[in-house]
């Protein structure tokens, strides 16, 4: 009798302890599904398509110069930040010796977590103030920059280092040099991994505003092609100044910077998604 | 046998030394960030010593009045720069995040590791993934408009009542922006990072333990809490240093629930507060008026103790994570 109470006792616990569990997953996919719905309904009540045609004037107008502001930025730390960081995560999973691909992954790692807040004071300290750029789009996108190396770097080791090591022979075998085998064979099965790792960066990028309030700062104009000396505007800024601002237009303007944000950026995860879904589905059959 | 041509011998020869330089970029940026804001952080700390660190005033001085000269730095008359409540606003907000963060995301690690499979649990772990892909604004945002009125109007007065327990969660309750709201946002912004580094680990408990947990005649829920857990004790220590720092670095969203206190130690969970990251960036316009660059100085080195910080915590939680995966496999001898 008294071993089925504790019998009983323990099947109780094991449920609650599931229970608490489920309630746990329900609550995290309630404060998701909460977050895209505000984002959503109040960016289709404030959305209109001639946002994208104007730029911002005062409190109001329209969204091109951020959404081209945005683009420039991204496209700038893409150029500089993709070369790098594939050919960093080549050489990290190709030429270098365990011991130092350790120091550079661990060090690569390290950098990920410096919080991004501190990555755009350095570049106002070094970029807008030393170097005299003025709040530009170079010293923000060098900025941006920072933050998606060390993604970039990483997913390209790992989608390397699941190619087996036979290819490399095989190439090897045939009398290519390491580069040959590397540009001819060892990429071609890395290059889902490669592009996913970039566009996730690229999303990462458009969605930061810590680093760039003090490397790009603010313009209301769309941008022109100058680097350096004139600032640049980016869609997070409106989400996060005019959202303070007690006029209905301004709010509104804020509202429909997230949306358009929020949309950009599923988007490019549904794109990743797609990528991983086909290069997992070829591997299989 | 072939001969490799000398050109593609040099080609081969540029192309590792272009990876190489490549892959030292990251270290030269951590070394340049270290070197520009302790440089830059260096007149602030000449001119403020160890007071920066416990004083609670942040104050830019007269700035168009006379300059002083403290310690053979020059800054603006009564200029004085105490850091401590961003101090206490990281961590106490981060502390929070914690609290809540970390059994929802342990929880929910284990129903994506143990509980769900097929579809369900791709798009669950997708989902989770999505989660952290979305910008820090946005959470914001969402703090301001829906979080905020929330937890000032419904969830504040309600826990006003544990005020007789715990005194630090007496009243008033203020607009709803403050500690609470800040803690609650950056919770569910580590939430996806501790959730997916705890189901990996979850996912590496060797099939046999748990078979024989279950052989023993334990609960599902017992070979959890008994044998799973115990089991990635180490990683789960490390996915929580992992959040923290995430959470004390965190910026924007922050900067948007707090309700930007200066000069104020947050004396309820309620209080409005300021962290360190959200002072360097609310700060920057007032700084750029200090015609003796004192402000731009402090600014600096709040950004060198909280990289500091961060740096800690980060490294304790790479070295306990990474001992997690790769320590216990050779102890676990049967891989299935």
């Amino acid at each position: 009798m008294i071993a089925s109470a504790r019998r009983v006792r323990r099947k109780w616990r094991s449920n609650l302890g599931w229970g608490f569990a489920w309630v746990a997953t329900a609550l995290v996919l309630f404060g998701l599904m909460n977050m895209l719905f505000t984002i959503v309904s109040k960016g289709l009540t404030s959305f209109r398509w001639n946002m994208l045609t104007t730029v911002t004037s005062g409190i109001a107008g329209g969204l091109q110069n951020a959404i081209l502001g945005t683009f420039e930025l991204v496209i700038i730390s893409t150029v500089i930040a993709a070369p790098l960081g594939i050919l960093g995560g080549v050489f990290v999973s190709e030429f270098a010796g365990s011991r130092l691909a350790t120091v550079i992954r661990f060090l690569t790692e390290v950098l990920s977590g410096v919080p991004s807040i501190v990555l755009g004071y350095f570049g106002y300290l070094l970029m807008v103030l030393q170097w005299g750029w003025k709040f530009s789009a170079l010293a923000g996108g060098i900025t941006l920059t920072v933050i998606m190396l060390p993604y970039i770097l990483r997913t390209t080791e790992a989608s390397l280092l699941q190619v087996p090591l036979a290819q490399r022979e095989a190439a090897w075998a045939l009398g290519m040099t390491k580069f040959q085998a590397i540009s001819k064979v060892v990429w071609r099965p890395a290059a889902g991994g490669m592009a996913t790792g970039v566009l996730m960066a690229i999303a990462i990028g458009m969605g930061e505003t810590a680093p760039l309030l003090y490397t790009a700062g603010w313009s209301t104009f769309n941008p022109t092609f100058k680097l350096t000396h004139e600032p640049v505007g980016y869609l997070t800024y409106v989400v996060w100044t005019y959202l303070d601002q007690p006029y209905p237009q301004a709010r509104a303007l804020a509202y429909s910077a997230a949306f358009v944000l929020v949309v950009i950026i599923l988007f490019i995860h549904l794109v990743v998604r797609t990528l991983v879904w086909r290069t997992s589905g070829v591997r299989k059959s | 046998m072939r001969k490799v041509s000398s050109g593609s011998k040099i080609a081969d020869r540029i192309f590792k030394v272009a990876t190489g330089i490549s892959a030292s970029s990251p270290v030269l940026f951590l070394a340049a960030i270290a070197v520009i804001v302790l440089l830059q952080a260096m007149p602030s700390i000449v001119f403020m010593g160890w007071h920066f660190l416990y004083g609670i005033n942040w104050d830019m001085g007269n700035l168009y009045g006379a300059t002083e000269v403290k310690h053979g730095v020059t800054a603006p008359a009564g200029a004085s720069y105490g850091a401590l409540p961003f101090i206490v606003g990281t961590l106490a907000s981060s502390v929070i995040a914690l609290v809540i963060g970390v059994p929802i995301s342990i929880f929910t690690a284990l129903i994506l590791a143990y509980k769900v499979r097929g579809t369900l649990r791709m798009i669950l772990s997708i989902l989770v993934e999505l989660l952290a892909g979305i910008p820090s604004v946005i959470f914001g945002l969402w703090g301001i408009v829906v979080l905020a009125p929330w937890v000032g109007h419904k969830f504040a007065p309600l826990l006003t009542h544990l005020g007789a327990v715990l005194p630090m969660f007496k009243g008033p309750v203020g607009t709803g922006l403050g500690l609470l709201t800040s803690g609650i946002v950056l919770a569910l912004m580590i939430v996806p990072i501790i959730t997916a580094t705890t189901r990996d680990l979850l996912e590496q408990v060797p099939i046999l333990y748990r078979e024989g947990g279950v052989g023993l005649g334990m609960t599902s829920w017992e070979v959890v809490r008994f044998i799973c857990l115990p089991y990635i004790k180490e990683g789960l220590v490390g996915a929580v240093a992992l959040g923290w720092g995430r959470a004390m670095g965190e910026t924007m969203a922050v900067l948007m629930v707090s309700g930007s206190a200066i000069n104020y130690l947050p004396h309820n969970i309620y209080s409005p507060i300021s962290t360190m990251a959200a002072v360097i960036a609310d700060q920057l316009d007032s700084a750029m008026t200090d015609a003796t660059h004192m402000a731009v100085h402090a600014l600096a080195e709040l950004a060198l103790v909280l990289m500091v910080l961060t740096l800690v915590t980060n490294l304790v939680a790479r070295w306990l994570v990474n001992r997690g995966r790769s320590g216990r496999g050779i102890g676990a001898g049967v891989k299935v």
